[in-house]
């Protein structure tokens, strides 16, 4: 018992822990008033007892469930360890989240208590909190604007720890009992409720353990090489997985220090203040650096502009090769020195990435290029993949074993199997206990022998690596049964810079076809380049020229399908640029941009159709709606353009070829 | 020498002898003219502490003028204005700032070459003591004051939500975000009575939300009195304590947004009436 009982397998055992070895190490700084305000670990601790001390005196009782509500604020963060120091478990929730969702999460999670940022959270649910007959106590960080609310079930974060410093002061036995309280928890607790973003249907409560998430913690932390000297800034939702475990979690086992931004628009300067030294961001930040990069240096001077491409070409040809401490000839060397000097180290810091050790990226797929420029910066950038899940990790890459188009061997004591129908299946030390109040879905997901059910395709490269191709259910087979994944298609496809999106069709068919969005940006750059006069989207979307361009894209698409073995048997052979973009109006798109392929399908059905008769053009008429709400028509004969296919693909195509 | 000790008679909202609900600002009889043209004719209305006074009006109605009036720019010909207790008649605009008195433009009036921290700061130059010597040696009381300073202008940064362009040449924002700079300046005077030209003007749905709360904000949290003109009627009526209403230079109506909007020579003057 006295083993269980120090052993450390909950997060407020490493607070203790932290705040005795780490004393006056920083564990927390927030830019207020435009100052960095630090606390340090035993600060942190002083704290974090008082908020506990506090929310008891109004209340708390073990195994409640406290909502989180808020942005990156070191308030917010010590309600986390608070709740779990008293054994409660908090519920953190998307800021953003309207009323209704809100609303939803806080009566499934049945939270009596809600710590909430400001304002405009206190707002949303004291418009809900008649009919969440459990929730009796809201507490807020910013006073602003709250002063003269009713003070019924409201309290100011600081008022609450002003009783919890009182009751610490009448009672000086107090704080032993806390502590010991901590040193009683046990691993087998829920530390977190982390309810999923809800794309599918309604969200739910993913339930994590809080010894499994000490291991999965301290194992990447490990894995990683992550101490207290490192540092992280915290900018992504509270409510995010990605943000509990890479800030919250490996914070307090590893013990570093995390930044809280001045604001959400700060991020950017706060970013380049901080420059940490562990950085995570979805491969669409790095896009948007990278086109803020490019359009400044648009407007820079020639000089400047030249030496800017020379250097990126250097970078371009040795940059990844030093990064991995692969050979690299001499005169590399030297001009990739010079480079840094000039270019590299001013770039990384102007990006806030000067002390960047490990910066990772996830949740979707990221472009070759876009990846090697960072990487050849001297960014020692990589890839995970992960799942509320699996509170996070199921894949990492390694330092020095790095690509773009795959996301890594399984992390430490992570067991990843591929199913029957190439489902991506893992068991890990960090992963779910269950959803909450939801055994069946719970067990949905769940194989017999406690694998958990990814919902991903993939598969395994020659190197051990995992490829993340598709969602399952969108996976299918051509005809001659070679695997045909859609979106692994259409990603390749788009990775040009001229190519907007693009909709891959072949399930029970003979081969893969596509659709074409060209990206009027680009390619109505090119056409001015070049004189070429064009009226709509419609009209440069069929000129010739145009399509020769976008063949030599999907020709380059279909070469590179051909070196994989999987994918091989999946090239374009067919497509056809269409005659209007895909718009969320016409409910060709969701809102956040995602094809819709069941309504694409339906209502391209002839297009689709003449990709398999053979025919060469074909006339549709294609209704739109207006961004005033009024319909019309679009006319276009649209030409079908054939596709090279590369290598050996499948046996029926060779077999055509002989005849 | 003189503008040293005008600037130590200045007192903040909070303590400026006057208590809430009292009358702060009483406008008597006052008449302009530019030659032969009557700007503003007999007017008398008054502020009390602690109020949103909105002066509302169709266009030329007068409302810059009695702006003008009230801090000074322009000396009425007839008639007295009575701030804090203290009776005038003329005065510069600068003896305004010292007495308390704050305002924005209708145009926007930053120094655009100068970043939001600056311009801010600049509001806090009537604040400081220390002199010119000092302030150019940056060092011993100039320094001690410009960070007490500095401070005030972070809460008033923090206030308006305007960390992320700390840095950045008021030139180079959007004009919703200068507005606001322009805010932030006036507010730096600490003034017990602030005057806004239009501070909606021109601005979207969102901003306009945004600079409704800041308005509230500022006349709840730091108990500004605040006087304001506007041609948005629904943020009139939504703000404001009291409406005065001019049309060519004379008073209207003057009451509650609820008795103003149903008076008939109101509706009259905007909608016009048959002849």
């Amino acid at each position: 018992m006295a083993q269980a009982a120090t052993s450390l397998d909950t997060f407020p055992k490493y607070l203790l822990l932290n705040a005795d070895r780490f004393r006056d190490r920083p564990a927390m700084r927030h830019k207020d008033h435009g100052i960095w305000q630090s606390w340090t670990w035993a600060q942190q601790l002083d704290e974090v007892r008082a908020f506990a001390v506090g929310l008891e005196a109004i209340g708390f009782a073990r195994g409640d469930r406290v909502a989180v509500v808020g942005a990156n604020r070191p308030r917010l963060y010590w309600t986390f360890v608070a709740v779990q120091s008293l054994g409660g478990v908090p519920v953190p929730v998307y800021a953003d989240a309207v009323a209704e969702e809100m609303a939803y999460v806080l009566d499934h999670a049945g939270v009596r208590f809600a710590v909430v940022q400001d304002q405009e959270q206190v707002d949303k649910i004291q418009s809900f909190k008649d009919k969440i007959p459990a929730l009796s106590e809201v507490i807020y960080d910013e006073p602003r604007g709250l002063l003269d609310y009713p003070p019924e079930g409201l309290h100011s974060f600081a008022a609450v720890q002003a009783k919890g410093r009182a009751v610490l002061a009448a009672e000086p036995e107090r704080a032993r009992r806390w502590e010991e309280g901590i040193r009683k928890g046990s691993g087998d607790d829920v530390s977190v409720m982390l309810y999923t973003s809800g794309t599918t249907g309604r969200s739910k409560g993913v339930m994590i353990k809080a010894a499994g998430a000490v291991q999965a913690a301290s194992d990447t932390v490990a894995f990683d090489r992550i101490t207290e000297h490192d540092s992280v800034l915290a900018y992504l939702p509270l409510a995010w997985v990605g943000d509990h475990y890479l800030n919250y979690a490996q914070g307090y086992v590893a013990g570093f220090c995390m930044n809280c931004p001045e604001s959400p628009q700060t991020v950017p300067q706060d970013l380049r203040e901080i420059a940490p030294s562990f950085y995570f961001a979805p491969p669409r930040v790095f896009e948007g650096l990278l086109t803020s990069v490019t359009i400044r240096m648009e407007d820079a001077g020639r000089f400047k502009k030249w030496m800017f491409r020379h250097f990126i070409e250097v970078a371009r040809n040795h940059g990844e090769a030093i990064l991995e401490k692969r050979p690299v000839p001499l005169s590399g060397r030297l001009a990739y020195a010079l480079g840094n000097v000039l270019l590299y180290a001013p770039l990384r810091n102007v990006l806030g990435m000067s002390n960047i050790r490990v910066a990772y990226t996830a949740g979707e797929a990221i472009g070759g290029d876009l990846f090697s420029f960072f990487r050849s910066l001297g960014i020692n950038l990589k890839q995970l993949y992960g799942q509320t899940e699996a509170f996070l990790y199921v894949t990492a890459q390694q330092d020095g074993q790095v690509r773009a188009d795959t996301v890594g061997p399984a992390t430490p004591n992570v067991d990843i199997r591929i199913s029957e129908s190439g489902e991506v299946l893992f068991r890990s030390p960090g992963q779910f206990s269950g959803y909450y109040k939801e055994d069946e879905k719970t067990a949905e997901v769940l194989t017999p022998d406690g694998f958990i059910k990814t919902g991903d395709a993939g598969f395994f490269d020659k190197d051990g690596q995992l490829k993340i191709i598709d969602r399952a259910k969108d996976v299918g087979r051509l005809n001659d049964g070679s695997l045909f994944a859609p979106k692994y298609i259409e990603n390749m496809l788009k990775f040009f810079p001229n190519i907007k999106e693009a909709v891959a069709f072949g399930n029970d068919r003979d081969f893969a076809t596509a659709f074409i969005n060209i990206d009027l940006q680009a390619v109505g750059d090119w056409a001015e380049r070049n004189n070429i006069a064009y009226a709509s989207y419609q009209e440069l979307a069929g000129h010739p020229q145009v399509y020769e361009m976008i063949a030599r894209n999907v020709d380059e698409t279909n070469r590179r399908l051909s070196k994989e073995p999987m994918m091989a048997g999946a090239q374009i052979k067919r497509f056809l640029i269409l005659h209007k973009e895909l718009d969320a109006d016409d409910g060709e798109l969701t809102r956040t941009q995602k094809v819709r392929r069941a309504f694409v399908d339906e209502r391209y059905r002839e297009l689709i159709a003449a990709f398999y008769d053979g025919s060469t053009e074909k006339y549709v008429e294609t209704e739109v709606t207006y961004e005033d709400g009024r319909k019309g028509k679009i006319r276009a004969t649209v030409r079908i353009a054939d596709a090279r296919v590369h290598g050996s693909p499948s046996p029926r195509a060779v077999r055509e070829a002989a005849e | 020498m003189n503008a040293h000790a005008a600037g130590s008679q200045f007192t903040a909202a909070d303590d400026d002898g006057v208590a809430k609900g009292d009358t702060l600002l009483e406008v008597k009889n006052v008449s302009l003219s530019f030659g032969g043209v009557k700007a503003i004719t007999n007017i008398s209305f008054d502020v009390k502490k602690g109020e949103i006074r909105a002066i509302i009006g169709p266009n030329g109605a007068g409302k810059t003028s009695m702006l003008n009036v009230i801090n000074g720019f322009y000396t009425p010909q007839e008639g007295t204005i009575t701030f804090r207790g203290q009776q005038r008649r003329a005065m510069k605009p600068h003896h305004a700032v010292r007495q308390g008195i704050a305002r924005t433009f209708q145009n926007v009036a930053l120094f655009k070459g100068m970043t939001t921290l600056d311009n801010i700061m600049a509001g806090r130059s009537v604040h400081m003591k220390s002199n010119i010597g000092w302030q150019m040696l940056w060092h011993g009381p100039a320094l001690a004051e410009e960070i007490e300073h500095r401070e005030k202008v972070e809460e008033i940064i923090d206030f308006l939500e305007i960390e992320h362009i700390r840095r950045t040449p008021v030139g180079k924002l959007p004009y919703g975000l200068q507005k606001r700079v322009e805010l932030g300046r006036a507010l730096a005077m600490e003034p017990s009575l602030l005057l806004l030209d239009e501070p909606m003007a021109g601005m979207n749905l969102e901003e306009k939300e945004d600079m409704s709360r800041f308005i509230i904000d500022v006349n709840q949290q730091r108990g500004t009195t605040i006087a304001l003109i506007e041609h948005d009627m629904g943020v009139v009526m939504d703000l404001s304590d009291r409406v005065v209403v001019l049309d060519y230079g004379k008073k209207i109506a003057d009451g509650a947004p609820d008795e103003v909007k149903n008076d008939q020579s109101v509706i009259d003057a905007y909608l016009g009436v048959a002849h």
